[in-house]
């Protein structure tokens, strides 16, 4: 039939009643489209009509797949991130408008080491795995020694931040530096980096690894701790936003620690809960930072240990080559 | 003016010399057979390391980079050579190099290849190796390496592969000896060529284009391998002079490489026709002029952070020159550098046996340099290691490490082993055209 008919309209003999016929069957189209277009707008009118009588009201939302939607307020549910997918974006994002702050009284430290242990108990760490470690130190022969708690720095300008090629360990808008151990390819390029020590590696199955196993990664606690990946001082973000002071802070004896909110200008001590003005604290009892030279800007500072209210004890195995 | 019989008789000397050791020989197999078992042991090795994590290894959290990431950046600087002999001397003019330069492309490739696998071994979870890609964020040297790493290597493979076309367009048609299933893979590798004037000029031209990109290539890799450490704050990395300190370093390396391989393969293959005294000799000065270069590059380096003694470079430099290190560091700076120096003045320490001594003290030296600049950084942190287990403190590799750590050497072996067997190891067609050969026939 078709074949039949372009021959014809080759031939030009029976070209008018073969447009007329198109021309027909066009407007038939037309007609057909038309009615089909009218019927399509009063059903959604209907549609709309009854969801009006639903709620009174509808929304036009964007979908993920970039489409224009419109759906009843009463129909809309906010779908809840939740899990792991939940603790990642949390994690990454961190608390808006805070910036965390910690100052160490060196003048306090005794070396209890509890700050210590209640971070590896948190942070499933092996007893040489270290969060946060006391050190002894000594800054010249002449000087006094003293015990320092050597944190992450948490610093505004991280080294290892900066070297690490797959954005698994990242700044937060609160200050903390944190470790997404789902990422970590386990380079140990930010080891290198880190000037302060501060970062360790699940070389071995990490401790009770069969405990941990099953639950959802919180990157805010980095547990499970993962074999193979980098583990590090989070200041707790997990119980920061829980509105709690960290493991280390809460757990030491001696009143140490002072943990806070730079914004807020206000930092609360972990033994005592006094608060106090961090910028009277630091201005006070002359707050300084570690190794500032280097450019990193930490957001850890210390009070020197002046008029220490204890005696020093014997040092500890230093460098195999000094001692 | 000799006639045309004369030749191609000329010729036919020429392919047969060179493509004799194409065939397979039981020699052959019983070092390709030793070298597949010696990697089969090594990658069980890694299998366990693999299983059990990078503890089996001894490193652990001061000294987080060891065997590997020194032996990576060995290889990377011995891959090296394949520039600054194809390209740098080869652009010169100089036409001594031509019987030479395969072997230096050989290694570029072989050791520019293990390279990469080298930093998987070391990964904490290679199975993330994707990750680079997937989330790669460019502020981090690794993936400046990654990029620079896969260029070079890619060059060299170019580099060593065009003027290899009309080789194996001639083996494909002259070399009787060559199995019945090679054949095939020699007639596809060579692309249809036919000697045709338009085919070579094609070819000149892009080897001529290779030739001064693989320049700033290699430049780049090295350099920025160097970065990886002297991006860092850490006494002993921190230095401004890294980038041509270790491309200087490279050269050493890699000429000693060639010198080594040279050697084995004009005895093996009896290419005493085409690579001879001359060549020992003038890689021999090479060798040392590069060497001398590097000597200066490492007085810098010890000498200038040495007079200012900063607290930590100078407890670095303290361990370094008279504390732990002392040894190994005086054994290669005097016994792998000075020592060598000083005998390459001499012309008969040039001679092929010597200055192939030599260059198996300095290849061996410079993998050591690699480890005194990777290791004792780590141990001399800025703030004291404490409440540790003692293999926290010190850095011994593990047997299993070390094993690991033969792999990629086995590899590269294998690499070489193959290459140089299967293809002519000197340039054919170019040999037959500096000796005024233009028309050779092939079928």
């Amino acid at each position: 039939m078709e074949e039949d008919h372009v021959e014809k309209s080759q031939d030009g003999s029976e070209d008018k009643k073969s447009t007329s016929r198109r021309d027909f069957l066009k407007n038939l189209g037309l007609a057909g489209a038309g009615a089909l277009t009218g019927a399509a707008a009063l059903y959604t009118g209907h549609l709309v009509e009854s969801k009006k009588e639903m709620s009174g009201e509808s929304k036009v939302l964007l979908t993920q797949d970039g489409k224009l939607v419109e759906v009843d307020s009463l129909e809309m549910k906010v779908v809840e991130k939740t899990g792991v997918e939940l603790l990642q974006s949390e994690g990454r994002e961190g608390i808006p408008g805070r910036r965390w702050v910690l100052v160490v009284d060196l003048a306090h430290c005794r070396n209890a080491r509890m700050c210590v242990l209640a971070c590896q108990e948190a942070h499933q760490l092996r007893p040489e795995q270290y969060h946060v470690n006391t050190l002894q130190m000594q800054d010249t022969p002449g000087t006094a020694p003293y015990h320092m708690p050597k944190h992450c720095q948490h610093c505004d300008n991280p080294p290892c931040v900066s070297v690490c090629p797959v954005d698994a360990t990242y700044k937060r808008q609160d200050g903390i530096v944190l470790i997404d151990n789902i990422r970590c390819i386990g380079c140990r390029f930010c080891m290198a980096a880190c000037p302060f020590s501060a970062r360790i590696f699940q070389w071995t199955e990490p401790r009770d690894a069969s405990r941990y196993a099953g639950m959802p990664y919180n990157v805010e606690l980095n547990i499970p701790q993962k074999l193979g990946t980098i583990s590090k001082c989070l200041f707790s973000a997990d119980r920061l936003r829980e509105g709690k002071l960290p493991y280390c802070v809460s757990a030491c004896p001696n009143g140490v620690y002072y943990f806070g909110d730079e914004n807020e200008d206000a930092v609360t001590n972990g033994t005592t809960k006094e608060t106090v003005r961090l910028s009277k604290l630091l201005r006070d009892n002359g707050g300084y930072q570690l190794m500032t030279e280097l450019g990193t800007k930490p957001r850890i500072y210390y009070l020197p240990p002046k008029n220490r209210i204890f005696p020093f004890e014997s040092p500890v195995e230093n460098r195999p080559e000094k001692s | 003016m000799i006639g045309m019989d004369e030749r191609d008789k000329m010729f036919e000397k020429i392919v047969s010399d060179l493509t004799r050791h194409i065939r397979i020989n039981t020699g052959f197999l019983v070092w390709i057979g030793f070298l597949t078992v010696s990697l089969i042991v090594c990658l069980y090795a890694y299998s366990l390391q693999l299983k059990h994590g990078l503890g089996v290894t001894g490193l652990r959290d001061y000294v987080s980079w060891g065997l590997y990431i020194a032996t990576f950046v060995f290889f990377v600087a011995t891959s090296l050579i394949g520039m600054l002999i194809s390209a740098v001397i080869g652009l010169i003019g100089m036409k001594w190099v031509t019987p030479i330069t395969r072997i230096a492309e050989t290694i570029a490739v072989a050791f520019a290849a293990v390279a990469g696998l080298v930093i998987i071994m070391d990964m904490g979870r290679p199975e993330r190796l994707a990750y680079v890609f997937l989330y790669g964020r460019f502020q981090s040297p690794i993936l400046w390496d990654v990029t620079v790493v896969i260029t070079y290597f890619v060059l060299s493979l170019l580099l060593l592969f065009l003027p290899m076309i009309g080789d194996m367009a001639v083996i494909r048609s002259k070399v009787s000896t060559l199995p019945k299933w090679l054949k095939p893979v020699y007639k596809i590798l060579s692309l249809n060529w036919t000697n045709a004037p338009e085919q070579n000029r094609i070819i000149a031209r892009c080897i001529r284009i290779l030739l001064i990109l693989i320049i700033p290539a290699a430049l780049a890799i090295h350099t920025v391998t160097s970065w990886l450490f002297a991006m860092t704050v850490r006494p002993g990395w921190d230095s401004t002079i890294f980038g041509p300190y270790f491309v200087t370093g490279a050269f050493v390396a890699g000429s000693a490489a060639v010198i080594i391989v040279m050697f084995i393969l004009q005895k093996n293959y009896k290419l005493h026709d085409y690579i001879y005294d001359l060549h020992f000799n003038n890689m021999g000065k090479v060798l040392a002029l590069v060497s001398l270069v590097y000597l200066y590059f490492n007085i810098n380096e010890f000498i200038v952070p040495g007079y200012k003694m900063k607290e930590g470079e100078a407890y670095h430099l303290h361990q370094l020159l008279a504390g732990k290190d002392a040894f190994l560091f005086w054994f290669v700076q005097i016994g792998c550098l000075v020592i060598p120096i000083l005998l390459m003045l001499f012309r008969r320490f040039r001679k092929p046996v010597p200055i192939t001594v030599i260059s198996v003290a300095v290849f061996f030296g410079a993998w050591l340099k690699r480890y005194i600049i990777v290791v004792p950084t780590q141990e001399h942190p800025f703030l004291p290691i404490q409440h540790v287990p003692h293999n926290f403190m010190v850095y011994t590799p593990t047997l299993t490490e070390i094993l690991i750590t033969l792999a990629p050497f086995t590899m590269v072996l294998i690499i070489i082993t193959l290459i140089s067997k299967f293809f002519p190891v000197i340039p054919l067609c170019e040999t037959a055209r500096e000796r005024d050969i233009e028309n050779l026939k092939i079928e």
